[in-house]
């Protein structure tokens, strides 16, 4: 289980970007987190992942536990061995290593190299389409074909818990949906948990148990995705289901709204 | 005819040296986008650990210079977590003078310990030319050839399988992603500058057991530059192949040309044929192509 109890995150020494994120993903579970752009949606993962020390970045306020264990002053490297996988924005595959390599990037950490193999297999049986470009430059792939690539890569390291951040980004509707199921069949069959961040807040909200809205640096409402899905003003600003016209942003709303209690 | 080949194979065994020093460059460039000014100490030292092993100490070659092998991979971390680590996320033109600078400070300490003057290595391979259909070569050209060769299989073979190697051109590919599969970057660095200085060290060795030793071999650190910006700065076959056709102008230009110049061809030809093909091919001949998708 992953917790985020109260994280503050600040860029080089004073740009506050998270004033106070708390969230959690229980095991094996699917969680949305959602929100418009320069939310911090990136931020949260990197500082789940370690990798926000890279870019100057600090957890500099409350503490980030996965299975009890503090990981906020962990190395990247640290926290991937514990079981936490970052697929990134925009997929970053290796572009001049092939499909195979790529795959056994993603296994670097693994102790037990001898399964590298059959979990290759494993990678290709839920993304059938790269075992035929397995020996395929991965810069000349296709967008979604990168993307599974991103996935697969993850998968090759057998972690406990995946971070995808924006796998629909420039995808095709129906490539969307595809990769969307295999998502929901790897955290069946795998029992990986799973943190998602989307644009596409109605694809995340299908497969996730539970969803977090995040706006400036703070989680704002939160709750299982059904409701998120039921709820006006999600529908309004996150779901696309807005009339055309009306630009609020979602803050007003809740300042109209203050009195009422989100979701309970 | 006869001298034609003779010039092609001395020019292979030249450039087989600079396909190994070339190779230690772009492997540094390819992993951490620095330019090591260095590069041609490191063969200078290579060649004289193993020559004041195998003079001074008395232990026999194969083993010294297996012993410089090891002693160059210590060599390789050393200047990596000294001088480099520190470095990591300052302006990669620090970066460049700091290796300038470290270029002046182990050629100093080679002054220091070993003298100026050239010294020669016993004779391990034999000078006694051998016959091969209608020309004659001598041994120690052969035995250089086969033996860089080899060393330049096994890092091929190294950079294409094992995981490191795999970690290597992924973290030259994308730093980031790379640090995301949980790879060390610093030990990717590490590895780099080990492996620059081993082949460095070969290359030195080697040398030295064809003409002997002395401070200018340094200078096969900027000799090396055409090669590699033709072979593309971030290609490791590029520098190898690079390498052998630079080694190979050069002694075939000097050969025939020098008679008519008074000397110094050799310097320039490869320079003259670097611009030539960067006019036709800006990126060298195996640099990476940027893969631009959208
Ligand atoms: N390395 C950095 N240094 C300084 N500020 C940063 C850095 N990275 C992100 N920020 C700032 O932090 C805020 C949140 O960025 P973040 O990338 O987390 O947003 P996001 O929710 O992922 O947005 P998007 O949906 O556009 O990807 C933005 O205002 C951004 O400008
Ligand atoms: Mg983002």
């Amino acid at each position: 289980m992953l917790v985020l109890n109260n994280i503050e995150v600040i860029y080089n020494q004073v740009i506050l970007v998270l004033k106070g994120v708390s969230l959690e993903v229980p095991d094996g579970d699917i969680r949305a987190l959602l929100g418009a752009n320069g939310a911090g949606k990136t931020t949260t993962l990197k500082a789940i992942s370690g990798l926000l020390k890279e870019e100057d970045g600090e957890v500099t306020d409350g503490s980030i536990e996965f299975n009890g264990e503090r990981i906020d002053k962990k190395s990247a490297e640290e926290i991937v061995k514990l079981g936490i996988f970052q697929v990134m924005e925009g997929r970053r595959v290796f572009e001049h290593l092939t499909v195979e390599e790529n795959l056994r990037a993603g296994a670097y950490t693994r102790k037990d190299k001898k399964n590298v193999k059959s979990d290759m297999e494993m990678v290709y049986s839920y993304f059938p389409r790269l075992r035929d470009l397995r020996n395929r430059v991965a810069g000349y792939l296709s967008g979604g074909e990168q993307q599974m690539l991103a996935i697969g890569r993850a998968l090759m390291a057998r972690p406990k818990l995946m971070l995808l951040d924006e796998p629909s980004l420039g995808l095709a509707p129906l490539l969307v949906k595809e990769i969307f199921e295999i998502i929901q069949k790897i955290n069946k069959e795998e029992g990986v948990g799973i943190l998602i961040v989307e644009q596409n807040a109605m694809a995340a909200l299908n497969i996730a148990s539970y969803g977090y809205i995040m706006e400036n640096g703070r989680i704002v409402m939160d709750g299982p995705a059904e409701k998120l899905k039921e709820n006006p003003d999600v529908k309004e600003f996150y779901l696309g289901l807005t009339e055309v016209g009306k630009k609020k942003s979602f803050r007003e709303v809740k300042h109209y709204k203050r009195r009422k209690r989100w979701l309970t | 005819m006869q001298y034609f080949v003779q010039l092609l194979v001395t020019g292979l065994v030249l450039g087989s040296v600079y396909a190994m020093v070339a190779l230690g460059f772009v492997l540094i460039y390819k992993s951490s986008s620095v330019i090591n000014f260095a590069q041609g100490e490191l063969v200078l030292i290579g060649a004289y650990m193993a020559l004041w092993m195998t003079v001074s100490l008395h232990i026999p070659f194969l083993i010294s210079f297996v012993l410089t092998l090891v002693f160059a991979v210590i060599l390789g971390f050393a200047i990596e977590r000294l001088f480099l680590r520190p470095m990591i996320g300052e302006p990669i033109l620090s970066v460049i003078m700091l290796t300038i600078g470290l270029s002046a400070f182990l050629k100093g300490l080679v002054i220091i310990l070993w003298g100026t003057e050239t010294r020669v290595f016993p004779e391990i391979f034999s000078q006694e030319p051998v016959k091969l259909g209608f020309v004659r070569i001598s041994q120690v050209y052969i035995w250089s050839l086969v033996l860089s060769i080899i060393f330049l299989v096994i890092f091929t073979l190294f950079f294409k399988y094992t995981d490191i190697g795999i970690a290597m051109r992924a973290t030259a590919d994308d730093q980031t992603a790379a640090l995301s599969m949980g790879i060390s970057v610093k030990r990717v660095f590490a590895m780099a500058w080990a492996v620059a200085a081993v082949v460095a060290a070969v290359g030195g060795i080697l040398l030295g057991n064809i003409n002997g030793i002395n401070i200018s071999v340094a200078q096969f650190g900027l000799r090396v530059f055409p090669v590699v910006i033709l072979g593309g700065l971030d290609s490791v076959p590029g520098a190898i192949i690079g390498g052998f056709i630079i080694g190979i102008i050069e002694n075939l230009a000097s050969g025939y040309l020098d008679p008519y110049f008074g000397g110094g061809v050799r310097e320039v030809a490869s320079f003259v044929v670097l611009v030539i093909i960067l006019m036709i091919k800006p990126y060298g001949l195996f640099g990476l192509e940027r893969i631009e998708r959208v």
